[in-house]
């Protein structure tokens, strides 16, 4: 039982930070139908600003706070210089304009930062609390509380404020949108900053466990992709379902199955999911106009 | 007689290969142009895929990876000639396209880019954990062609680096050949036409489904025979055969020089492959260069390098 919970808990951790990767991808992709693979070097130059920030002398809370304003211009700059040149460019070729705007960072954050591992400490002590005969750290609990945070943040700023309205708007029909004069470009540039700077946060939050050095947004890019795609591309509640999921599905794997086999769990589900609901599972149907 | 593109194509291609080796300052060069072809073979499939279905795979080398490890593994635990290793590896290839393909290419969008990943991954993963059949992640050795020999006994001698060259190079031109034939055979025109617009090839009685499901499989195979000779020209592989950034390189490749063309999607398989060799004085800066000229050319190039940089030169003339 109590090996169950230390599974469930270490697994809603990871879990979280892959509903924060996904939740960035499904707000780019609603506000310019793209997928962007860049998604994953967001949560390193979260992490890795901060650690350097840091080190040169800002308290953490302030260097936390450069990270993820730095990530976001980075964002908006990614959008204006990357996506709007390409804007009305197939699908395959933003692919790989976001895939090389991610490698393009890698190599950046090489020569910027360095090659090593890093962590800084954790926000509130590294002395384990015990939960149901299971341990967590409390940084553990800061990612969840984090990631809940950001997604009830995020909620209201859609169903409540005018601007996340427009949003959503130009999500549903960017046309439509544009004629009720809603300045569609803003809305792009506000999301790419808001995904940027939720990738950031991600990174910030979970720098403590499970640290981080510059090659390791790759990988969260596409743990997030496959939990934005599980819960069905373009919709908020499926990228928090999707990610917990996915988390959950790898520690339960690496628990009772194999640990070499983690990732491969993730991938089998995703493509049966894929096979059986092909929408995923919060995925609107979509009819196709001619 | 009238030259048609298909035979300009041909043509063109084998002049390249026949003639740059008269300007090849050293034996390397050899082993260069080797490695472009069998990057081109693997390629060529993309053509198929991208360009001309409009269909976008991230997990290609996963079929590389099949093709490659049926090479080092077949001759030895099945007693197979690897030459006849190489269609194995393509049979069980296609098998495993059909089968990942078959319910996925239902669908539009992004959902074969990430059912394909997941593939990918799997084999990947599978190549790295599996020590007791494939000697993980530090690779395993694969046994020699044995075709250099049956040539040297015919009287035909060359060093190990020029027969790859122009063995590769004629595998390149067969399946250059076959590429365009399909290009003007009415399974190629449908290919175009759902590119252009699923629901108006349907309209006109196109079975999507099964046409992108066959284009699918056939790439699949190009990148399971370009992977063999890979392997068998390294006589070594290892699991990166199958990575995920593997698959990026095959894709970035063809849409870069031109997916839609066979020239363009070679000559894109060419910059790639030289720009590592060109950037080892920069190595601190590869990445951060290859990203940048990959971002450049999709916005700047959107038909890619040579299809742009032709239609510029035309237009001058015009």
């Amino acid at each position: 039982m109590s090996e169950l919970m230390q599974f469930l808990l270490s697994g809603a951790t990871v879990g979280a930070v892959y509903a924060l990767v996904a939740l960035g991808f499904t707000i780019i992709y609603n506000a310019s139908d793209v997928v962007n693979f860049a998604q994953g070097e967001f949560v390193m130059l979260g992490g890795m600003t901060t650690v350097f920030a840091h080190a040169a002398g800002l308290p953490l809370p302030l260097a936390a706070l450069v990270a993820v304003v730095a990530t976001s211009a980075l964002g908006v700059a990614l959008n204006k210089l990357a996506i709007e040149p390409a804007r009305g460019a197939p699908v395959v070729s933003l692919i790989i304009i976001t895939i090389g705007a991610s490698i393009f960072i890698r190599g950046a954050a090489q020569l910027v930062f360095d090659k090593q591992i890093h962590r800084f400490p954790a926000f509130t002590g590294d002395d384990p609390l015990h939960i149901l005969g299971a341990t967590i750290l409390p940084q553990s609990l800061w990612v969840i509380g984090g990631a809940l945070v950001v997604f009830v943040a995020l909620w209201l700023f859609f169903t409540r404020t005018l601007t996340g309205r427009a949003v959503l708007a130009t999500s549903n029909n960017r046309l439509a949108a544009q004629l009720v004069g809603i300045n569609t470009n803003w809305v792009m540039t506000l999301s790419f900053a808001l995904s940027a700077g939720i990738g950031a946060l991600a990174g910030v939050l979970v720098t403590p466990i499970t640290m981080t050095s510059y090659d390791v947004g790759i990988a969260l890019a596409l743990k997030g992709f496959a939990a934005a795609m599980l819960g069905g591309m373009g919709n908020p509640k499926g990228a928090l379902v999707g990610g917990i999921l996915l988390g959950l599905l790898e520690s339960l794997t690496a628990g009772y199955l194999s640990s070499t086999y983690k990732d491969a769990a993730a991938f089998i589900v995703i493509l049966g999911v894929l096979f059986f609901m092909p929408q995923g599972l919060f995925g609107r149907k979509s009819t196709d106009r001619v | 007689m009238k030259l048609t593109p298909k035979t300009a194509t041909l043509l063109v291609l084998a002049a390249l290969i026949a003639l740059t080796p008269l300007f090849f300052p050293s034996g390397y060069y050899y082993r260069v142009g080797a490695l472009i072809f069998v990057n081109g073979l693997s390629v060529l499939g993309i053509v198929i895929l991208t360009g001309y279905a409009g269909q976008v795979s991230l997990g290609h080398a996963g079929f590389a990876g099949i093709g490659a490890y049926a090479c080092a593994l077949a001759p030895v635990h099945l007693g197979l000639h690897p030459a006849l290793a190489i269609v194995l590896g393509a049979v069980i290839s296609a098998i495993m396209a059909w089968l990942v393909g078959r319910p996925i290419l239902r669908l539009k969008g992004y959902y074969l880019g990430v059912a394909s990943l997941g593939f990918g991954i799997l084999v990947s993963m599978v190549l790295s954990n599996e020590r007791w059949l494939t000697k993980g992640p530090d690779g395993i050795e694969v046994p020699d062609l044995g075709l250099r020999d049956l040539l040297k006994d015919m009287g035909l001698k060359l060093a190990n680096g020029e027969f790859w060259y122009f063995f590769s190079g004629i595998c390149l031109l067969i399946g250059a050949w076959l590429v365009l034939n399909l290009y003007n055979s009415p399974t190629g025109r449908a290919l175009r036409a759902l590119h252009g617009s699923e629901i108006a090839a349907r309209t006109v009685g196109v079975d999507v489904a099964k046409l992108k499901l066959q284009a699918f499989v056939i790439s699949a195979v190009y990148a399971s025979v370009a992977g063999s000779l890979l392997a068998l020209m390294n006589k070594f592989v290892t699991p990166d055969v199958a990575g995920f950034m593997h698959s990026i390189e095959m894709v970035t490749m063809a849409v870069l020089g031109g997916a839609g063309s066979v020239l363009g999607a070679i000559f894109g398989a060419g910059i790639l492959t030289l720009l590592p060799q060109v950037l080892t004085v920069f190595a601190e800066y590869e990445q951060l260069m290859l990203g940048a000229v990959m971002m450049l050319v999709m916005i700047f190039m959107r038909d890619g390098l040579l299809p742009s940089v032709l239609r510029k030169i035309r237009g001058r003339g015009e």
